[in-house]
């Protein structure tokens, strides 16, 4: 076969792979057709990476195959084990593998000293910044999360160090922009862009980690899109480009229904300008899973609010066989859920997927928050901050105007917590004192188990 | 390079203005139950450096360009199957009420 064909027939399975892509992310929109999107785009990459093997002029194809070989095994096993509830962290993992991957392509680009011109120069510089900045900064995330390195970092003069670094990649990705063939300013510049990766993302917490996922996520997108345009190569350039658009949305999305801006993310603690709390008035009020039975079993409606608590405490399993009890007694059962219930939006819908809930009895806030007013009970179950009326109500909390779900307007609130402790975000929840709030204290599995058996004997 | 389209200048100006627009309608509709998935799915689709990586590789001259090309193909392959294991075992998940005896 000569040349000419061998490229036509790269470029059409580029261009099939480029419409299976975005043809296959399109699906993945609705439940409905989600799993056949994974399909179809995975598809688009078998065909991708094997046709790739034709390229004209390659060699070294032992070393690729070991390198195909190892990566996709350790990724495979790895993603086939991690647990629901450690999702975040994985993506994480992987997105730093593939910002790493974006950053050694520009690496070989610039120690090849291939000379592309001053166009595709910048880009080779600006796809290996993104692309390690994205690498370390992933991992510091997925290291945060896995617990390896739970504690937060922050010091004075941070941000002046960040900027130090940053001001310095610059100049040193100027230098090597301008003066190709000078091997130790490459090397200094992808080692001081890791360094910006990491610094920049070991003073941001916990909870707001999964925004930075998504950020590094559509960076990878645009570092990819950027190496794509260097090696010429349509596939990587829309499929990276898509990314970056989708992944910088998602980011927002994300940001907003934390009720953050992404800037305050990235540069500032949470809770930084915490003001003194206005006083709770009230007590906390102790209730038996007996009670509860009976309760949900006579309501007409039953409002199900679950947080990453019940994940934890791997109750959505027994929760669910609590659900499918109610249902059977003609109880109308819903399950309410903030986008940021879990670790990231929608992670709480995946914990429950998991157990079995089908997704049509599975509403958003904006879905269901008018119906609280009529619901005769709402279990708050492992949730503490997305349902606390505060949030609506006083203006020096730090979570004042973050959207929450309305569960004390419901006629009655049972909360399932393990103790008397505050929140995630350390903020006491005047839902708890509420008149019509009654607490459950006690493990989660456990009490889903108690309520169960005090509905089973009615 | 022996393609046959050369993009440069404006055609990869268009390409990548059309591809981001493309990218922000797709995620644009979607209900925040698909969130997570489709956060990594998107994360798959990148995975796409992998061919990237490949041909750098390829292309790979000196030991310090094979080795780095090595980690560029070892670290995308690992985005691409890790990627698309985690995004189809959270997809797979997602049942209607209907169906939820099968």
């Amino acid at each position: 076969m000569n040349i000419l064909n061998m490229a036509l027939i790269i470029d059409v399975s580029y261009f099939l792979a480029a419409v299976l892509f975005i043809y296959g992310l399109k699906r993945m929109g609705s439940p409905m057709t989600a799993r056949g999107g994974i399909v179809w785009a995975g598809a688009g990459m078998v065909l991708a990476t094997v046709v790739t093997f034709l390229f004209p002029g390659m060699s070294n194809y032992i070393l690729m195959m070991i390198a195909i070989g190892l990566g996709g095994i350790i990724a495979w096993i790895s993603g086939k084990k991690v647990a629901m509830t450690d999702m975040p962290q994985m993506i994480a993992l992987y997105n730093g593998m593939g910002g790493g991957a974006a950053a050694a392509i520009a690496a070989v680009e610039l120690y090849g000293g291939n000379d592309h011109g001053l166009t595709f120069g910048i880009l080779a510089v600006l796809g290996g910044f993104i692309g390690a900045v994205s690498f370390s900064g992933s991992l510091v995330a997925f290291a945060k999360l896995q617990g390896f390195k739970n504690t937060t970092l922050r010091f004075k003069g941070q941000q002046v160090l960040n900027l130090v670094i940053l001001v310095s990649t610059l100049v040193m990705a100027v230098i090597v922009i301008t003066q190709p063939d000078t091997g130790n300013t490459i090397s200094i510049f992808f080692v001081l862009a890791l360094a910006l990766g990491i610094t920049m993302t070991v003073p941001i917490g916990g909870a707001d980690m999964p925004v930075v996922i998504s950020l590094y996520n559509a960076f990878t997108g645009l570092a990819v899109a950027f190496e794509g345009f260097v090696q010429q190569n349509p596939a990587m350039i829309i499929a990276g480009t898509v990314v970056g658009a989708a992944g910088s949305l998602l980011t927002q999305l994300m940001a907003k229904a934390m009720n953050r801006s992404l800037a305050n993310v990235l540069f500032s603690g949470f809770g930084e300008t915490t003001s003194e709390e206005t006083e709770i008035n009230g007590s906390m009020k102790p209730i038996d899973a007996s009670d509860v039975g009976v309760m949900m079993a006579f309501a007409n409606k039953v409002l199900i609010v679950p947080g990453y608590g019940m994940a934890v405490a791997q109750a959505q399993h027994k929760v669910w066989e609590l659900t499918q009890l109610l249902i059977d007694r003609d109880v109308d059962v819903k399950f309410a859920i903030h986008p940021v219930a879990g670790r990231m939006p929608g992670h709480m819908n995946v914990l429950l997927a998991e157990a079995g809930v089908p997704y049509d009895i599975i509403y958003d806030e904006n879905e269901i928050n008018s119906e609280f007013e009529s619901a005769d009970v709402a279990l708050i179950i492992g949730a503490n901050d997305v349902v606390n009326p505060v949030a609506r109500s006083d203006p020096s909390s730090p979570i004042y105007g973050m959207p929450i779900l309305n569960a004390d307007y419901a006629k009655n609130v049972i909360v399932i917590k393990r103790g008397q402790g505050a929140g995630f975000s350390g903020i006491e929840n005047a839902l708890f004192f509420l008149d019509q709030t009654r607490m459950l204290y006690g493990d989660g599995q456990k009490m889903a188990s108690e309520l169960i058996q005090a509905v089973k004997s009615l | 390079m022996d393609q046959i389209i050369q993009i440069d200048g404006f055609i990869a100006l268009y390409i990548f203005m059309l591809a981001g627009f493309v990218g922000h309608e797709i995620i644009g509709k979607v209900p925040a139950i698909l969130h997570t998935p489709l956060m990594s799915g998107s994360n798959f689709i990148h995975g796409i450096v992998l061919v990237g990586a490949m041909v750098a590789l390829g292309r790979a001259v000196t030991p310090l360009e094979q080795t780095i090309g090595f980690i560029g193909v070892f670290l995308g392959a690992g985005n691409a199957v890790g990627g698309y294991v985690v995004t189809e075992r959270m997809l797979e998940m997602f049942k209607r009420s209907k169906d939820k005896k099968s």
